[in-house]
């Protein structure tokens, strides 16, 4: 066996010195691996925990001494040892009622009202109306309760209740995927007219495809450009390229409504010049044409440095040892040059759709009604509705989405063939 | 020399009275409202108490707020909110109760209680003012004057695009009120899915027409560029574009939709104390009214309306570009907090079905 000089076996000493090393890497990295943990992996997995977990109708939190008391237990009790499908009781009713007294003393009936309301629009109030009489509520409860309001007898309501009583629920992703939970605790579509979601992710990835591929084919030549022209020229296209990428996002977006509304410069020297007559201007802003065109101008840098970049290193002779041995220029682009620019292509591609699926101001200020993007409506339930739990399951469907075809990327091309610079 | 030492000393003494002194972090929405909050009250309170104001801004301080307290972490001492947050954050336990006791009672005796508007008052929250949604148009593109929320949805007679806000408060109540439907029963047609369906009947009649803002600043932009010919928006913002700078843009008061903006303290709250002075000294009726000359949104005092004067400029009187003043409430809508708090969800839910189709 192999020994050092102080008679250590080799592999031993090699193993050691070389564990100080990794150590001393890993330390290296030790703040990049904090600052990813604290910045990326714990916020998006408590976004997750939140899609999936509720407490609204279980726990009551004092944010001031940060004590946590359950609510809502008498109901809770009542719903396991009564099967779905239970008509509610006396016993049932006498349980919620005992639980308003709490709810009204915690001063949590608007918190429990809005989880209710989450999966039953309009009984939130219901709650705090009910909590305010709670301790004037005698027996029989069924008929005092429902007196107060006979909703309280609505099967949905308790149905509603039924799933709520449990914090960790899919509810918000049914919710999120347009659909419900029925009266009978099966799962079925929302009412037609209040479907939006669905149809916003499939509006979401077609057009962030569309803005994709429109970027591929404005990107293109002028990164070819870029990589042949002799280097003053191609700094100054570069430059080019890079300026709007400099300016800010929300100067380059209202800069386009002044460009394309419809009192817009390029209507008015369309109308100047006769091309148009006054009252046929062109529509080309706040609609789904106003957000392709201003994305597709925002995000085409994201395509074309990688593409440069990929571009510029493609050794010239290839392509001339093609022409020479008789290929076709075309024949040549295609089967030598082309295959060559895959990995910057994919690379510029995932980069523009995976910016262009989570893309939030540009259409929340062009995409007029038809120009919205899923993200609008995780900002309006993140800011608007502060239902932060239908959020997160939205944006945790939208992310699962991007990983899928991350995924289907990785098997179609592979990506250790991604090149981003 | 002396400059750079004068400099130095001044720097030195400011971080010595930031050390020493009290502060109070005060969250609003920016902008020129924030401007009169900052006149008409940080500066006065500043002077009075030596308590210093951090001013900082947000889009919606209801979400930093919500995130702030849940997550443990909370830097902001007063936040200023609109009224369905207001309730729904007192709901979900994340604000401190305001004793009402401590707000000062109005110049003639009459009690704060009494002197507040109704509904201004609530368990975490005082208001302060009221603003409101309104339609205008622009002088320029509009051969006859609007002058009722009828026309706004008559394109027949008044063609033209017109601004409204992609969200389905206000703009539901608008198209009920146009209809026919008298202010005081909005709510409860709006209560019945049939009144749901009238309302988006009424909205399908101009859907063609319509361009969404979302931000406050894009109604005056949209009107002056002549994009659109008349639009809902927040009248402070009219009021400054017309005033301040000279668009020719006019406000139309019928069937106006008030609401009220609350300031709130978070749980947690670092200077609680301090949060309450401020919330009592700001809300007395000479601060409402004082606001008033910075920003056309009435006081949330009654006692305030006699007090309010003249704009910054000092020749425009303010008092006619109240919401609140008696010739602009002929027909005219209070936001009901409830009824949005319940219904938010469902209605914005069939609103963005509706935009999508």
């Amino acid at each position: 066996m192999l020994t050092t000089v102080d008679g250590k076996p080799l592999k031993e000493a090699l193993a050691h010195a070389q564990s100080r090393a990794k150590r001393r890497a890993f330390l290296l990295v030790l703040p990049l691996l904090a600052f990813i943990i604290v910045s990326f992996i714990f916020p998006i997995g408590q976004m997750l925990y939140k899609s999936v977990n509720n407490t609204g109708f279980t726990i009551s939190k004092d944010f001031g001494t940060g004590v946590s008391t359950p609510i809502m237990t008498n109901l809770a009790e009542w719903f396991e040892e009564n099967p779905q499908g239970t008509d509610p009781d006396e016993t049932a009713y006498a349980a919620l009622a005992a639980d308003l007294v709490v709810l009204r003393e915690l001063k949590a009936p608007g918190q429990a009202g809005t989880r209710i309301n989450y999966e039953l629009s309009g009984s939130r109030s219901m709650f705090t109306k009910a909590a305010r009489k709670a301790k004037k509520l005698e027996p029989p409860f069924k008929e005092a309760i429902i007196d107060l309001d006979e909703d309280w007898a609505d099967p949905s309501l308790w149905q509603a209740m039924r799933t709520a009583s449990i914090a960790v629920t899919v509810n918000f992703y049914l919710a999120a995927l347009d659909r419900k939970r029925a009266d009978d605790g099966s799962v079925e579509m929302v009412p037609e007219n209040r479907q939006v979601y669905v149809t916003l992710f499939k509006r979401t990835l077609i057009l962030s495809l569309m803005i994709t591929v429109i970027c591929f084919f404005l990107a293109f030549p002028i990164a070819h450009l870029m990589a042949t022209l002799p280097m003053r020229k191609s700094n100054l296209l570069m430059i080019l390229v890079l300026l709007p990428f400099w300016t800010s996002l929300l100067v380059r977006t209202t800069s386009w409504m002044i460009v394309l509304q419809s009192q817009g410069v390029l209507n008015d020297a369309m109308v100047a010049t006769g091309i148009l007559a006054d009252e046929n201007r062109i529509q080309m802003m706040y609609n789904q044409t106003g957000t392709v065109i201003a994305m597709t101008h925002i995000l085409l840098p994201f395509m074309v440095l990688p593409l440069y970049s990929v571009m510029s290193m493609i050794n010239p002779s290839y392509v001339r040892a093609a022409r020479s041995m008789g290929a076709t220029s075309w024949t040549a682009f295609r089967r030598i040059y082309f295959p060559q620019t895959v990995p910057g292509i994919g690379a510029g591609a995932l980069l523009v759709f995976i910016l262009s699926v989570g893309y939030y101001i540009t259409p929340a200020l062009v995409g007029g009604a038809d120009g919205q993007l899923i993200s609008n409506l995780i900002a309006f339930h993140m800011t608007k509705s502060l239902n932060w739990s239908l959020a997160a399951a939205l944006a945790a469907i939208l992310l699962g989405a991007v990983l899928l075809l991350y995924w289907l990327y990785d098997r179609l091309i592979g990506i250790d063939n991604l090149k981003l610079g | 020399m002396k400059l750079k030492t004068a400099l130095l000393a001044t720097a030195l003494t400011s971080v010595a009275f930031a050390a020493s002194a009290q502060e109070v972090t005060v969250m609003s929405w920016g902008g020129a409202y924030t401007k009169s909050q900052v006149e008409a009250y940080h500066k006065p309170f500043t002077s009075e108490t030596g308590i210093a104001i951090n001013s900082v801004d947000s889009d919606n301080p209801a979400t930093p707020i919500k995130a702030q307290v849940e997550a443990g972490n909370v830097t902001v001492d007063v936040a200023d909110v609109e009224f369905s947050d207001a309730v729904r954050l007192c709901d979900e336990g994340l604000l401190e109760e305001i004793d009402q006791s401590i707000l000062p009672a109005a110049p003639d005796g009459t009690a704060a209680a009494d002197d507040f508007i109704d509904g201004a008052l609530q368990d975490c929250a005082v208001a302060n003012i009221v603003w409101s949604t309104v339609f205008a148009y622009n002088k320029d593109n509009n051969p006859t004057a609007p002058d009722s929320i009828d026309d706004f949805f008559n394109t027949a007679d008044f063609p033209g695009k017109r601004g409204l806000r992609k969200s389905a408060k206000a703009t539901l109540e608008m198209a009920l009120m146009a209809d026919g439907v008298p202010a005081g029963e909005v709510y409860e047609v709006l209560d019945t899915d049939e009144g749901v369906d009238r309302a988006f009947a009424k909205l399908d009649e101009i859907k063609a027409d319509i361009v969404w803002w979302e931000a406050g600043a894009q109604p005056p932009q949209l009107l002056a560029d002549g994009e659109v010919v008349m639009s809902t928006a927040y009248n402070g913002r009219i009021f400054n574009a017309a005033i301040a700078e000279n668009q020719p843009l006019e406000v139309v008061w019928d069937g106006q939709i008030l609401d009220f903006d609350l300031f709130v303290i978070p749980k947690g709250a670092p200077n609680k104390e301090e949060a309450l002075k401020f919330i009592a000294f700001s809300t007395d009726t000479q601060r409402l009214a004082d606001q008033a000359s910075w920003i056309s949104y009435g006081p949330a005092r009654k006692s305030s309306g006699a007090l309010v004067g003249k704009y910054s400029d000092g020749t425009t009187d303010m008092a006619p570009h109240m919401p609140t003043a008696a010739a602009n409430l002929g027909n005219a809508l209070v936001n009901n907090f409830e009824f949005w708090v319940d219904k938010d969800a469902e209605l914005n839910e069939r609103f963005n079905a509706w935009l999508a189709k």
